[in-house]
């Protein structure tokens, strides 16, 4: 395997080359930069084998098909899935857990029964379980976060009526990184469907399907280097064998009359009308940058650069910063005293840093700790120190700006 | 000025620093918060009016250099206006903040043109005038009633 060289690896990503003043891009928990193997892909089946899949009886189509399954056994094996068919492309994370909320949810939970989630979740997390619970009559359930950004007492949460656990493997605020395994097998003790969303895990750790034994999975392409458009819903197989279709169309189905219809096997049934088909195969060249460089030299690497940024942001006075400062993935939510963050992120956009500032779709969270926003700087495999330093002067220089010690 | 000059503008800076009728107003004829979801900030407006006259206004909460400067040079503008007059530097206001037009008798309000040019901006800059202007609404529908 390779050495970690981070000016090989943003070599190959064409946001970073050739300015005066490069892109400095620190908001990687909305969205990251692609390489160029992502675009050439992209760029390639648009202009050498466009076509749809599934569907044609000729060359351009039979390739395309191929591709857009091949790039399903990658995104598979990256996770541990023994079976490739347990991967649902979806638009995103957010899609495949409406997936779950809309097919398994509305089918499997009655009145009395609990939906467990967690006070750190993503909106995309809280809203899709909010609809399920008031179209089923099922209560919603936190599992409580300290200020902290921990969970607390996870334990006392799960208990007999709890019908599906759902919850992220990684904090896209403060960064935490949940324990999922261990809450996992306590959920099933009392037989309950556990979902992990791994939006924001799956880029910079290992995760493991086999591992963590949860029953779904949501998974973002474009927080780990695909294109946008494109995620994807791992789920047991058993589970999406007796689940009820999604959305309902052309690719989905087996047989069609005028009244009823039957349904395509997995995981076609749960991909109606035209899936993003080159959005799908960028992802699949995504995967295969990350395991290149490999997942495990990555999460060191990020992890020795989030302990600097923590040091070098706390050196500055005023500063702020949320979570548990030691123990965190490579996303760091803070505020500076008198400097609100809305200024903070467009007066760092002058020194071409792109930064977060708001509530991150986390508006409990916020609520938690009493701040209507806070600025945001997370890392990828592409960022060094030298844009921490870059991070830290102009936070300095903003609050000179603002003049407010 | 570069843009990010005209945005920042030393008039914004200093009412940010020092809002202008950052209070509470006891008795108030109307009280209305409004919101940003977008970035989560919150303001709530003070009103009280004598003859259809804004006689005091003031506000409070949470938001940004631009959202905390609106607010303060609004009410600097709007004490002593009618509803008719305050709506019509609202017109104006509005305009200006998404198009850039300055209009006439815009007076310090100009320092917020440059906001314009951040559309991500313009709705920091407008949260503390729609709260206002609803505020009045609601007393005009309060006064309806009686």
């Amino acid at each position: 395997m390779m050495n970690f060289d981070v000016e090989k690896i943003r070599a190959q990503f064409p946001m970073f080359a050739g300015k005066d003043k490069p892109l400095i891009y620190l908001d990687n928990a909305a969205t990251t930069q692609k390489p160029q193997s992502v675009i050439d892909a992209v760029t390639k089946y648009y202009s050498e084998y466009s076509a749809n899949v599934h569907r044609g009886i000729y060359a351009i189509s039979e390739k395309a098909t191929h591709e857009y399954e091949s790039a399903r056994t990658r995104i598979a094996k990256f996770i541990g899935a023994d079976f490739e068919k347990s991967i649902v492309f979806t638009r995103g994370a957010t899609e495949a857990i409406n997936l779950v909320a809309y097919a398994w949810a509305r089918h499997n939970l009655n009145p009395g029964d609990e939906i467990l989630i967690t006070e750190m979740e993503h909106h995309s997390n809280i809203i899709p379980w909010q609809l399920a619970a008031r179209d089923t009559g099922a209560t919603l359930r936190y599992i409580p976060i300290d200020e902290t950004g921990t969970l607390v007492e996870s334990e006392k949460y799960i208990n007999p009526k709890t019908k599906l656990f759902a919850i992220t493997q990684q904090s896209n605020v403060f960064g935490t990184t949940n324990p999922v395994k261990e809450l996992t097998e306590i959920a099933h003790s009392f037989g309950a469907k556990v979902l992990v969303d791994a939006a924001q895990a799956m880029p910079h750790l290992m995760v493991d399907v086999v591992d963590l034994d949860c029953d779904f999975l949501a998974i973002s392409g474009h927080k780990m280097l695909a294109p946008t458009g494109v995620g994807a819903l791992f789920a047991k197989q058993e589970i999406l064998e007796e689940m009820e279709p999604f959305l309902g169309g052309g690719e989905m189905i087996e047989q069609v009359t005028m009244e009823t219809a039957t349904w395509s096997e997995i995981p076609q049934k749960f991909e109606a009308g035209t899936p993003n088909i080159a959005q799908a195969i960028g992802f699949g060249a995504a995967v295969d940058f990350i395991n290149q460089i490999g997942i495990e030299k990555i999460k060191d690497y990020e992890g020795e650069m989030t302990r600097y940024a923590i040091a070098k942001l706390s050196e500055i006075s005023g500063m702020q910063i949320y979570g548990d400062l030691f123990c965190r993935g490579p996303v760091i939510s803070f505020n500076v005293s008198g400097v609100h963050s809305h200024d903070l992120a467009q007066l760092l956009d002058m020194e071409n840093i792109a930064i977060r500032a708001g509530h991150h779709c986390a508006q409990p969270i916020m609520r938690k700790l009493d701040v209507p926003a806070t600025a945001r700087a997370s890392f990828y495999l592409y960022n060094t120190k030298a844009e921490v330093d870059a991070l830290c002067e102009a936070i300095e220089k903003a609050k000179w700006f603002l003049a407010t010690d | 000025m570069s843009e990010i000059q005209q945005l920042y503008q030393q008039l914004i800076l200093e009412h940010n620093r020092n809002p202008k009728n950052f209070k509470e107003i006891e008795h108030a004829d109307c009280k209305l918060e409004g919101y940003n979801p977008l970035c989560g900030d919150q303001i709530t407006i003070f009103l009280k009016l004598e003859n259809d006259v804004i006689s005091d206004i003031g506000f409070q909460g949470k938001g940004c250099a631009i959202s905390k400067a609106s607010a303060s040079i609004m009410t600097t503008m709007l004490k002593g206006k009618t509803k008719a007059e305050a709506a019509e530097i609202f017109n104006k206001f509005h305009k200006m903040v998404t198009d850039g037009t300055i209009g006439e008798n815009v007076g310090k309000l100009e320092v917020l043109a440059g906001v314009h040019k951040f559309p991500s901006r313009v709705k920091c800059a407008i949260l503390a005038w729609h709260t206002t202007m609803k505020a009045l609404d609601e007393i005009k529908a309060e006064d309806g009633k009686r």
